[in-house]
């Protein structure tokens, strides 16, 4: 193999598997070490200039960092990433301070915003300081979008929503609630520059079958029904309560039931339990408020009496490998099942929808009615709109929208300068020493060996009662600061010197966890057999160094390195050292 | 942090016979200098022991007084060990050996500890044949001492103040070879390669077995014009052959190129496989180890590698006669046969 190139940025952003695996490239390492030394004003300002919600993130990211963390490859569990973000949060001083000004002149570009949820406020946090006047429509009457519709009170607290959506909109948006836009045409009539579109997957898709005419006044969409919870249009449900459908939303519907009067709630959901789309923490949070889940059901019909709605019917289904390798559910033969309801909640999936688009305006749309937007550019096919969130690329998460939004944000000042949208800003990045003395490092290079610590709870009788309470108590101080030290500091990257080494083998015996070989050369898969240690993860890759005197190579392997800095200390030369990597997206502002 | 080493290891780790992973077989962290070659010799230990599937609790690691001598805290940890007084590892080991011959002698020692204040227990131990492991961690100097010459630095080798020494080294594998030990090997710390094999052998002969393993004092003695620096010794490495352990049962999955290598069979079936043996050498000449040792000296070379062995050799225990159960589980009754038995053998003197 060719020897690693120590300075292609991606190299050592990968081996930070968290930070890597966040769409915004949080510098997650960086902000833990920060909660660890009590300075949370300062994490969380890392953690907004990256993905401006800290506190909602902290409170409801999908963490796609969680079971990327390197820990989780060492022992059960990874860290609790999501949860720290809010001890950040919960235990800020005043930020606003911190915050980028928004200057009194403008500089004569006008933006419109279409939707008020994470991709659309992420564009006007990076516009509005370099001087942009930014218009915002929302059909709704705040700002927030899906994060206030479709995420309960009980996991995200309206206060916190609140906050930091007027971070945003208090930087001098012009706001414009209550206005459903129902023509696109209409808002490039008004001449603005440029036009960006976040208005998220808004439908939620219906269960087209027997009786759901006949049942419509107890049959639910589950993101509209919890959007007219959340505006307190609707207070109470059945006391026999069926949520369809597998996903995070149904956990939110089922949940919320049980706060509005639901006390049998079922969820019920064709595919098997283990593959349900929802987040583990999310069905255990269900089975905790004693919501059954009832897997391999697929439903077949509403069951209507006297011209009223009292259960459902579903077929058992099992899954099965079929001859493609493709998993299948067959009906078991089994007959089928009636389960009561007063209400149910349909909640199988999310839809975009844009009727509101006229072909005019130049938008194209793919086969699949969604529109045709650049993966790197987020610009349409009419120069002027933009496209960021669920509304680009169909339903994903806050934390994604949030990366749409920087992104777009960058092609929109760079469209507005009239420069070419493909010549992307490189990342910021930075690789410092943390050398302080032979065994002294500037972080805590020390492993722990505690297990990840569980978050709080708040009283189930309580909680259940009050849908406004927050659910989660977060962790307190103490134990926030010893769940940080579980972390592994991973950006803080063993940084070999090929000219310095004397081959003297003392990292490869210190290294705890076998990373280090020195042998002669290969090409990836035969190097791979020969390594100290079994290396089978290949999505980690391999360090190399170039050819050493005795004509062997240094090879280590990244999956389960420590990063506890031993090669370091044992390199009678410092051929090793430990460099602190610091990774930025670079944002237009 | 100082000197912790985390708990956690590869979760991929493979397991030995016994199921035990290198986990078992390590020891406390080093508190030697970073880059000390005395490390990767206990590394090859660990490695070496762990692939032969030895219990912890089968070995017995020996040392006396030196920077070598405080490395068997470094490695099996959970095994016996007795840290003995400068230079008497010797007397130690044999008596450990009398009482019990059922464990595995490991004995560590330094060119001070061996060729200095413990000569006199060294050559006696190679005359006894006693059945052990005797490994010198050979670095020319007296690292812990600040780095004067030892009794086994080169003539004209150049301390880290630029002095020559001015004295005749004393050549441990060569005295060794004169003594009559039958197992002589010599290697570096920085081969891996060859020194696992080498020890894995040595763990297997059935009697006195020794390596002098040349192990740079990365301190005091890895300088320019030393003869015991890292790039000096892997430029003056020459190899008697590649030397591999193949322990019996794993022969028989492994196919050999014929002719390629020597075999050499073991006492226990097991074999030492020489590989890229140089034509003209033996390794059951004792005559011709001698010569190559002296040969290669000649030419500022450093001959490594198995140099000579007598597989089928006796051991003390052999030689005096001792019982086949390890001494000190015999019960007093055994050992102290009574007034009967006395007077039966005092009958045949009358």
């Amino acid at each position: 193999m060719k020897p690693t190139d120590e300075k292609n940025p991606e190299y050592f952003h990968k081996v930070v598997d968290c930070q890597y695996a966040c769409p915004a490239h949080t510098p997650v390492p960086e902000y833990i070490r920060l909660v660890a030394a009590g300075k949370y004003t300062e994490a969380y300002m890392i953690n907004w200039e990256s993905n401006v919600f800290p506190g909602i993130l902290g409170r409801t990211c999908d963490r796609p960092c969680e079971p990327a963390c390197r820990r989780g490859r060492i022992e059960e569990e990874p860290v609790a990433i999501c949860r720290l973000k809010r001890v950040a949060a919960d235990n800020k001083h005043d930020v606003r301070s911190l915050m980028p000004r928004v200057p009194f002149e403008k500089n004569g570009k006008r933006i419109a915003l279409i939707g008020g949820g994470p991709a659309s406020l992420t564009v006007a946090r990076d516009l509005a300081p370099l001087g942009y006047e930014i218009h915002l429509y929302d059909e709704q009457d705040a700002g927030g979008g899906m994060m206030r519709t479709q995420i309960p009170s009980f996991r995200l607290p309206l206060e916190v929503l609140n906050e930091e959506v007027d971070y945003v909109l208090d930087m001098g948006i012009h706001t414009q609630f209550k206005t459903y836009v129902s023509s696109l045409q209409e808002i490039l009539d008004k001449n603005y520059d440029v036009v960006f579109v976040g208005t998220g997957a808004p439908r939620g898709r219906d269960l087209v079958i027997p009786g759901r005419k006949e049942g419509a006044v107890n049959i639910h969409i589950g993101v509209d029904w919890l959007t007219s919870v959340a505006f307190e249009h609707t207070n109470k449900i059945g006391k026999k309560v069926i949520v369809l459908g597998g996903g995070n939303t149904a956990m939110d519907c089922c949940r919320t039931s049980r706060r509005l009067g639901g006390e049998e709630v079922k969820v019920v959901v064709r595919s098997p339990f283990k593959e349900m789309k929802a987040s583990p923490w999310e069905k255990e949070d269900a089975l905790h408020e004693d919501i059954l889940i009832m897997d391999n059901h697929v439903p077949k019909k509403f069951v209507i009496e006297n011209g009223r709605l009292i259960g459902m019917t579903f077929d058992k289904v099992h899954p099965v490998i079929n001859e493609k390798g493709k998993r299948e559910l067959v009906p078991t033969g089994e007959p089928e099942v009636f389960i009561e309801a007063d209400d149910v909640l349909v909640a199988i999936g999310l839809e975009n929808s844009f009727p509101w688009i006229e072909k005019e305006t130049g938008i194209e749309f793919d086969n699949w009615g969604m529109p045709v937007v650049d993966a790197v550019t987020f610009q349409s096919s009419n120069p002027k709109v933009f496209f960021g969130g669920d509304a680009a690329f169909g339903p994903k998460n806050v934390i994604t929208a949030v990366a749409h939004g920087h992104q777009a944000a960058i092609s929109i000042n760079l469209y507005c300068e009239e420069k070419t949208l493909t010549e992307r800003p490189a990342p910021f990045t930075n690789l410092v020493s943390q050398k302080m003395g032979i065994h002294e490092w500037s972080y805590d290079s020390d492993v722990v060996n505690d297990l990840r610590f569980a978050v709080p709870h708040a009283d189930k009788k309580a909680s259940l009662s009050d849908r406004k309470m927050e659910v989660e108590l977060g962790f307190d101080i103490q134990t926030a600061i010893k769940e940080a030290h579980r972390c592994l500091n991973c950006d803080v990257q063993t940084v070999f010197e090929k000219d310095k080494c004397i081959e003297c083998d003392a990292c490869m015996d210190i290294c705890p966890t076998a990373c280090i070989t020195f042998t002669m050369n290969g090409d990836e898969e035969d190097l791979r057999t020969r390594l100290k240690a079994p290396s089978l993860n290949l999505s980690q890759d391999l360090y190399i160094s170039g050819t050493l005197p005795t004509s062997r190579v240094m090879v280590k392997d990244e999956d389960v390195c420590l990063h506890c800095g031993l090669c370091a200390e044992r390199c009678p030369t410092s051929a090793w050292d430990m460099q602190q990597f610091l990774y930025k997206v670079t944002k237009a502002c | 942090m100082t000197y912790i080493r985390s708990k956690f290891r590869h979760p991929g780790l493979p397991k030995n016979e016994l199921g035990y992973t290198t986990q078992e077989y390590e020891g406390a962290i080093s508190t030697l200098c970073a880059g000390c070659g005395h490390d990767s010799i206990s590394g090859s230990i660990i490695q070496a022991c762990y692939e032969l599937s030895i219990a912890p609790h089968r070995i017995a690691k020996l040392s006396g007084i030196g920077c070598s001598s405080k490395t068997p805290t470094y490695f099996l940890g959970n095994s016996h060990g007795f840290n003995s007084v400068h230079g008497r590892m010797p007397s130690v080991a044999t008596g450990a050996n009398m009482a019990n011959r059922d464990l595995v002698y490991m004995g560590v020692s330094g060119d001070g500890d061996t060729a200095s204040i413990g000569m006199g227990q060294f050559v006696h131990v190679i005359r006894r044949n006693l059945n052990m492991v005797y490994i010198v961690m050979n670095n020319g100097c007296y690292g812990l001492t600040k780095g004067q010459d030892s009794a086994t630095a080169d003539e004209g080798s150049k301390s880290k103040k630029g002095v020559a020494n001015p004295f005749q080294p004393i050549d441990l594998a060569g005295l060794a070879l004169e003594l009559g030990a039958t197992f002589v090997a010599q290697s570096f710390s920085g081969d891996k390669e060859q020194l696992i094999p080498l020890i894995k052998a040595a763990i297997d002969h059935p009697g006195f077995a020794f390596i002098n393993v040349i192990s740079p004092c990365v301190t005091f003695n890895n300088n320019p014009g030393s003869t015991k620096s890292y790039d000096y010794v892997r430029e003056h490495m020459e190899a008697t052959g590649t030397t591999d352990f193949v322990p019996e049962k794993r022969e028989i999955t492994t196919s050999y190129e014929k002719g390629s290598g020597t075999d050499i069979q073991m006492h226990d079936g097991t074999y030492i496989r020489l590989e890229k043996l140089a034509a003209t050498r033996d390794p059951f000449d004792r005559l011709g180890a001698i010569n190559a040792l002296q040969n290669s000296r000649n030419h500022n070379e450093i001959l490594t590698g198995l140099l000579y062995v007598e597989p089928k050799t006796s051991d003390l225990h052999e030689i005096i006669q001792t019982s086949d159960r390890p001494l000190n589980s015999l019960r007093q009754d055994e050992l102290c046969p009574g007034t009967l038995a006395l007077a039966d053998i005092n009958q045949d003197y009358r």
